[in-house]
């Protein structure tokens, strides 16, 4: 199959984003959406996408930690994304079996 | 009601700014017109519940809009104080809102509107 040149630029943000929360935080469950599309033409939106995210991510590094404290560690993790091309980041973060 | 960035510090101006008033929202934009959806949303939410608060529009300075982020150890915007407090940024106060603990938060520290 040939992929053009977007195609093989799409999701490396994300991919990078999944690397490194996953080495953080050992998920048991991670979700990562590019919610981009709903942002065309805003500042801090670009052509190529990958700039608005949401990331659901459950996992016992959450245990015991405020909602303040847990939004901090993940951002901490993707601090490089976010000084970079994550121009805006929705972040849900659960420990296990919580809603 | 908007008070405007012009510090000699941006920490000074934090500081004294989330010590004078009891609610501060540094967000993106002034309250009637935000420039950003995730300070809107936020707005919407105070505006709902009837907290009377003061809007900081960091777009106005980069020393503060790059201030507000060390200062609170937090690197977006929106941010909201509540009594100096770091409360959180637009997903928590959401989160918050969405369960009904912005209230009671809001109520506890006595700066709901009649």
């Amino acid at each position: 199959m040939h992929r053009d040149e977007k195609d093989l630029l799409m999701g490396t943000v994300a991919a990078r984003m999944k690397a490194k929360l996953e080495s953080r935080f050992s998920p048991e469950l991670l979700e990562i959406v590019d919610d981009s599309d709903k942002h065309k033409g805003h500042s801090g939106s670009s052509e190529a996408g990958e700039t608005h995210f949401s990331v659901t991510i459950t996992s016992s590094v959450f245990l015991g930690v405020n909602r303040v404290g847990r939004q901090r560690l993940v951002m901490k993790a993707l601090s490089e994304e976010l000084a970079g091309p994550v121009h805006a980041l929705t972040i849900k973060a659960l420990a296990p079996n919580e809603e | 009601m908007t008070d405007s960035a012009a510090p000699t510090s941006a920490d000074q101006f934090i500081a004294k700014t989330i010590a004078d008033h009891a609610v501060v929202l540094f967000m993106k934009g002034v309250p009637d017109q935000p420039r950003c959806g995730f300070s809107a949303v936020t707005v919407q939410i105070l505006d709902h519940l009837g907290v009377e608060f003061v809007g900081v529009d960091v777009l106005q300075d980069d020393d503060l809009r790059n201030g507000i982020k060390t200062f609170s150890d937090w690197p977006t915007i929106p941010q909201l104080y509540v009594k100096g407090e770091f409360v959180g940024g637009s997903d928590i106060v959401r989160e918050m809102f969405q369960s009904g603990e912005l209230k009671a938060f809001m109520a506890q520290h006595g700066v709901l509107e009649d």
